[in-house]
C-alpha cells in the first residue's frame, strides 16, 4: 500500500470535523442534512480503511450496510423537510416550533 | 508516505465538503456535496474495495444527490439563496471544529495505528458476497425490510391534503 491507514483517518477526522461544524452552526434544514451525509460518509470511509488495513472483509460489508441504510434516512429526511416546508413554508428549523409548547 | 492521488483527492473531498456547507446557494451547495461523495468513492478505489465505490457512485452520487437536488427545487427561490445562521454562533461553531480536529488528530498520531501496514493482497469481493449469504443473512434481509418501509413511509408522508375535502391527493 502507497498510502498508510493513518493518513485516511485524518480524512476522515477532518470530515466528521467540518459536519459536526455545520450541524452546529447552520439552521437551513437542508443543509444540515448536507452536514449528516459528510459525518456518515467519514465514518464509511474509516470502516474500508480499517478493513483494507486489517485485512478483513468485515469493514466493506459493513459499510455496505451503513450506505444502504443511509439511503433509507435521506429519504425519510427529505420527505420530512417537505412537509414541514408546507406547514411553515420555511426551511429554517427555528421556525419550526410545534412541539416546543 | 501519502501519493498524488491521495493528496488530490483529499483536496477535492474536504474542499468540496466546506463547499457544500458555505456556499450561498444551495443548488450548488448540493452539486459540491456530489463532489465530496465522489471523493469518497475515489478513496474506496485507493483501498482496493472497488464494489465498495461503485455503490457508493450508485446510491450517494447517483441517487441521494440527485433526490436532494430535486427536494431543493421544491422549495421557494428567496429560500435556496439565504444563508440562515448566527454570527455568534459562528465562531463558536468554527472553534468546535477546530478543538475537535486537533485533538482527535492528536489522539490518533500518537495511537499506535502508525506501526499498521499491510503486505496482504486486499480482500475479494467474492468474500463480500459470501458474508452477505451466510453470517449476515438476517440483517441483510432486516435491511431489505427497513429500506422498503422507509420509502413507503417517505412516500407517505410527502403526499399532499387535499385542503377542500380533508382527503388526501397523490
Amino acid at each position: 500500500m502507497a498510502n498508510e491507514l493513518t493518513e485516511f483517518v485524518l480524512v476522515s477526522v477532518a470530515l466528521l470535523g467540518i459536519g459536526i461544524y455545520g450541524l452546529s452552526v447552520k439552521r437551513n434544514a437542508i443543509r444540515m442534512l448536507f452536514a449528516i451525509e459528510i459525518v456518515i460518509n467519514a465514518a464509511n470511509l474509516n470502516m474500508v480503511a480499517f478493513g483494507r488495513f486489517l485485512p478483513h472483509s468485515g469493514g466493506q460489508t459493513l459499510a455496505l450496510f451503513s450506505i444502504a441504510i443511509a439511503a433509507a434516512e435521506v429519504a425519510v429526511g427529505l420527505s420530512l423537510i417537505i412537509v414541514a416546508y408546507r406547514m411553515y413554508h420555511n426551511i429554517d428549523i427555528a421556525d419550526f416550533r410545534s412541539l416546543k409548547g | 508516505m501519502a501519493d498524488a492521488a491521495f493528496l488530490a483527492l483529499s483536496v477535492i473531498t474536504i474542499g468540496s465538503a466546506i463547499a457544500a456547507l458555505e456556499l450561498r446557494s444551495l443548488v450548488y451547495g448540493s452539486i459540491a456535496l456530489m463532489g465530496t461523495l465522489g471523493g469518497i468513492a475515489g478513496f474506496f478505489l485507493l483501498l482496493d474495495s472497488p464494489f465498495v465505490a461503485m455503490f457508493q457512485l450508485a446510491v450517494y452520487v447517483g441517487s441521494i444527490a440527485v433526490l436532494i437536488l430535486f427536494t431543493v427545487m421544491l422549495v421557494k427561490r428567496e429560500l435556496i439563496f439565504k444563508k440562515i445562521e448566527d454570527k455568534r454562533r459562528k465562531f463558536v461553531g468554527i472553534a468546535l471544529m477546530l478543538v475537535m480536529m486537533v485533538a482527535l488528530g492528536a489522539v490518533i498520531l500518537d495511537s499506535g495505528i502508525k506501526q499498521i501496514t499491510t503486505d496482504e493482497p486486499a480482500v475479494d469481493f467474492r468474500e463480500i458476497g459470501e458474508d452477505f449469504l451466510t453470517y449476515y443473512w438476517p440483517a441483510l434481509i432486516l435491511m431489505g425490510l427497513i429500506l422498503s418501509g422507509a420509502v413507503t413511509g417517505a412516500l407517505v408522508l410527502a403526499r399532499r391534503v387535499d385542503e377542500e375535502n380533508g382527503q388526501r391527493v397523490n
